[in-house]
């Protein structure tokens, strides 16, 4: 006997999830079509790992295994980190950086639903702080001078360490479009010629720009679909264009254009799956807006200012401290009492 | 065309109209017993006004109305009173209630019955003449319909907004009636216009029942008064919902429609003030569709009181039937037997099946998703309200404004995590309640405490004056005569004191009852607001008793005062 109502949506966190992954599949396959097949080692690394360290905290935390390892939340969080480092970098790296963000950031503040901060990012700011060499190795698309890897080679860097005999890492590897353009403008070179270097493509960096407009069709799908409202992609995506664009057009030589903010790093990923993240983000629609403007300025500030090459990550871990204010800040009004300011 | 307006959220449930819409309302055979709470309607339970093994007549007053709110229970046919007792009757709480056994006679006789000219009558009158008619809404919440016209003055209602939404899912019982009935209904809307004084009248009929608006239409044909065809949505048959979608306005929180100028009725209750007023009917019966897993859905007139078995077996129930729901899909209450009668607020019966109703998975915890958030009608946070709730913490449900709740369902119907929200709901509401109640019986014991020590140490002193006096009296009197016994003296010596001591103990203890009566009153008036209590259901019997007991108590009091004994001041019940 249960109470009313007694009908329900056909709705599930483990359909909503997989459908969240699912529109990662375009800018998966740009990736691969880019950057060959390594990310989908990583990926499947931070599968197994997601579910294993589920599986273990839910063990240890006298939880049933079942429903939570078929919510699809971990590989959400293990898929997510994959996209999020470097492809050719060792096992150890996806792995350590996935079981912490499962067990640290999701566990052990809960579980599904009780982790204030995105597992994923948590994971990632831990790699890169405690690895940062290895986090700078990222692959040089295909078509650009180097050496391309062949996936057996991949695997047995990736799991070895070893790579041919006539290959150094790199050769094989460079800074991300974002590094250089901060190294550069270090050195004091104007925007302009950065821009003209091999890397970069119409939009960013050649190959990731593409990746980039991958994830905004998975995005668009989601939106489509009804999983992520307009919200956040919209109000993250214009405050950083808005930001960017303003400093791009007073100072063009030192602050690249917001296109290149757009299809740079993290930001399309971060714009449709990771500021998304219902679990940690605020609950209103106010909300929303505060939180997405906030960690549009935040990845434009570290990424202008920053130590760090990207600030998605950052951004989103730290405006995650804020979502309880937020929430409080922006309740809205209920109905019968729109008029008495309560 | 007429502007119409948006509450937040709704939720668009499978309908499941079709299954019953489309045959004509049948009645249900005459039942051979009847079972009629005296407790259909929000307010005070009637008041029993015939003695077992009376003859009734169909449409004689069993049972009267008695307090500010409440509504007179009729004979839904001939037959006699066997018994005035208790019997399961349909209330969540899943306990019995006092009952009247008619059993039938076969014969169906009416009383007498005369149509009313309504505008010839003074308004009080007809108010009365329909509460003592029955007259409730019929739209669920069974409020009687002479309250909400009874306005105080200064209040006014400009739009008269006649609810024909019927948003619920599977129920179709307003559906079926304005498609039969559309004249009549407009006939009672004419007599709750007249009531009203209302400038406007507004029918609101949700656009999956076209049928049902070209009727509403025909019959209004001439009048001025406006059906208007609402987006399917639910829950905008909501009161306050469907005010907002017609209106623009919203009924502020905690208050009635009648505080923003608007009066509102189920057509249902049209249609059952037409019978009385153009009938001399009393309402006795109502529309109930039977649906679910039975073999013929369909709409059936129900004598109130028929046992909810043989209104089932109408439609006849098929194998696989795991239990009945009443009411709707997302309000209705499940139920296990059908040893219940129909009551005034009996809409629908659904068979359930495992096919039609599938139990839910098993709840996950919230992700915050706010998909509750954003069908809400209220404009409520329930993935904050559940988090509060969980961790009982029941004054930041208040604050997150649990009690605008309508408890609609629609939260829970999205939920991806599959949260039983409203029951959540429900229970930091009545656990609310609960501590309420608790402290205000703290608050009571705290002031009886109280002026039980303040009586004490006045008394102590009035007797050290009092022997003072005595002493300095008994001094004087010592050389002039033989001294007199003491308990005389005493009796003799003060009879103005006493007398002023027991005139200050009688204002006392008059001002702790008034205060106790306030008290009493604020919480009853709380409990009523919020949903009837079975302490407000009393029976005779308990009521007899209750007034036994307090006039021997009162004779105790008499009586220990006199002795000079009353400690305490008299205790509440």
């Amino acid at each position: 006997m249960w109470s009313s109502p007694f009908i329900s949506a056909p709705a599930s966190v483990s359909q909503i999830m997989l459908r969240v992954i699912f529109a990662m599949v375009p800018g998966i396959a740009m990736y691969v079509w880019f950057f060959g097949p390594a990310i989908l080692v990583s990926i499947t690394l931070a599968s197994i790992t997601a579910l294993a360290t589920e599986a273990l905290m839910l063990k240890l935390r006298n939880r049933p295994l079942k429903p939570f390892l078929t919510d699809n939340s971990a590989l959400l969080t293990g898929w997510l980190l994959a996209l999020s480092i470097p492809a050719l970098a060792p096992w150890w790296l996806v792995v350590v950086g996935t079981a912490f963000g499962i067990a640290v950031a999701k566990h052990l503040y809960g579980g599904l639903g009780n982790n204030p901060f995105n597992p994923a990012m948590v994971g990632y700011a831990v790699l890169i702080i405690s690895f940062p060499a290895h986090m700078t190795h990222w692959l040089t698309p295909h078509g650009l001078e180097g050496i391309v890897l062949s996936f057996p080679d991949q695997l047995n860097y990736i799991f070895h360490g070893i790579l041919p005999a006539s290959t150094t890492l790199d050769a094989l590897t460079t800074a991300t479009p974002l590094d250089t353009l901060k190294t550069q403008l270090h050195l004091g070179l104007p925007v302009n010629e950065i821009r003209d270097m091999p890397i970069y493509g119409h939009l960013a960096g050649k190959g990731t720009e593409m990746v980039a407009i991958g994830f905004g069709l998975g995005g668009l799908y989601m939106l489509y679909a009804r999983i992520i409202s307009w919200h956040t992609p919209v109000i993250y995506l214009g405050t950083l264009f808005a930001i960017a664009g303003l400093f791009h057009l007073v100072d063009p030589a030192s602050y690249v254009a917001p296109t290149f903010h757009w299809f740079s790093g993290a930001a399309m990923l971060g714009a449709f799956f990771i500021f998304t993240d219902p679990v940690g983000g605020p609950t209103t629609i106010k909300g929303r807006v505060i939180y997405s403007a906030g960690a549009a300025l935040l990845t434009w500030l570290i990424r202008s200012y920053g130590g760090f090459p990207d600030g998605v990550a950052f951004a989103a871990l730290l405006m995650n401290i804020c979502v309880p204010l937020i929430d409080t800040w922006t309740q809205p009004k209920v109905f019968g009492r729109k008029g008495d300011g309560k | 065309m007429r502007t119409l307006y948006r509450f937040h959220g709704g939720i668009h449930p499978e309908e499941h109209k079709l299954e019953s819409s489309e045959a004509p309302a049948r009645r249900a055979p005459l039942p051979k017993k009847l079972i009629l709470p005296l407790h259909q309607h929000i307010g005070n339970g009637a008041k029993v006004a015939v003695q077992v093994g009376d003859k009734v007549l169909k449409g004689q007053m069993l049972a009267s109305a008695q307090g500010m709110i409440s509504a007179a229970i009729h004979a839904p046919t001939s037959g006699s009173v066997t018994a005035i007792a208790q019997h399961p009757v349909p209330h969540p709480s899943g306990l019995d209630g006092l009952c009247i056994h008619l059993e039938s006679d076969g014969e169906d006789r009416w009383i007498e019955r005369a149509a009313l000219d309504f505008r010839a009558m003074p308004k009080p009158e007809l108010l009365d003449r329909l509460r003592d008619a029955g007259i409730v809404g019929l739209g669920g919440a069974t409020f009687p319909t002479h309250v909400k016209y009874g306005l105080p003055s200064g209040q006014r209602i400009d739009t008269l907004v006649i609810n024909g939404a019927e948003c619920e899912p599977w129920i179709t019982t307003d559906d079926r009636l304005m498609r039969e009935h559309a004249d009549g209904i407009v006939r009672g809307i004419e007599v709750l216009r007249h009531l009203s004084g209302a400038g406007e009248v507004l029918v609101g009929i949700e656009d999956n029942k076209p049928q049902a608006i070209t009727a509403m239409r025909a019959a209004c044909a001439g009048s001025d008064i406006e059906v208007v065809a609402v987006p399917t949505l639910y829950p905008s048959g909501g009161e306050k919902q469907l005010i907002r979608i017609l209106t623009g306005k919203e009924v502020p929180s905690g208050g009635r429609p009648t505080n923003i100028g608007v009066a509102c009725n189920n057509v249902a209750t049209a249609y059952a003030i037409h019978r009385f007023v153009d009938h001399g009917e009393p309402m006795i019966s109502r529309l109930v569709t039977v649906t679910g897993n039975v073999r013929t859905p369909m709409n059936v007139e129900v004598l109130i009181g028929t046992p909810l078995t043989e209104v089932v077996e109408c439609a006849e129930a098929l194998p696989g039937t795991t239990g009945y729901i009443l009411g709707g899909p997302m309000m209705g209450l499940e139920v296990d037997d059908l040893h219940l009668p129909a009551v005034k607020s009996t809409n629908c019966i659904i068979a359930k099946s495992a096919q039609l109703f599938p139990p839910p998975p098993p709840a996950m915890p919230c992700i915050r998703c706010t998909r509750c958030a954003q069908v809400c009608p209220a404009d409520l946070q329930p993935q904050e309200l559940h988090w509060f709730s969980k961790a009982k913490n029941f004054g930041k449900t208040q604050e997150y404004h649990l009690f605008d709740c309508i408890e609609c369902g629609a939260c829970a119907y999205v939920c991806p995590s599959h949260i039983p929200l409203v029951q959540y709901f429900r229970f930091a509401k009545s656990e609310i309640w609960q501590r309420e109640h608790e402290q205000q019986a703290a608050e009571i014991a705290r002031e009886r405490h109280e002026f039980r020590m303040f009586r004490q140490e006045r008394e102590k002193q009035e007797k050290a004056e009092r022997l003072a006096q005595k002493e300095k009296a008994a001094q004087a009197a010592k050389p002039a005569v033989a001294t007199p016994l003491p308990v005389a003296a005493a009796a003799n010596a003060d009879p103005d004191d006493t007398l002023q001591m027991r005139v200050d103990a009688d204002i006392a203890r008059a001002n702790m009852q008034l205060r106790i009566d306030a008290a009493a009153a604020r919480a009853k008036e709380q409990a009523a607001a919020a949903q009837p209590k079975n302490i407000d259901a009393l029976t005779p019997q308990q009521q007899a008793e209750i007034a036994e007991i307090e006039a021997r108590r009162a004779k105790l009091r008499e009586i220990a005062s006199d002795a000079g004994a009353d400690d305490e001041p008299p205790k509440q019940i």
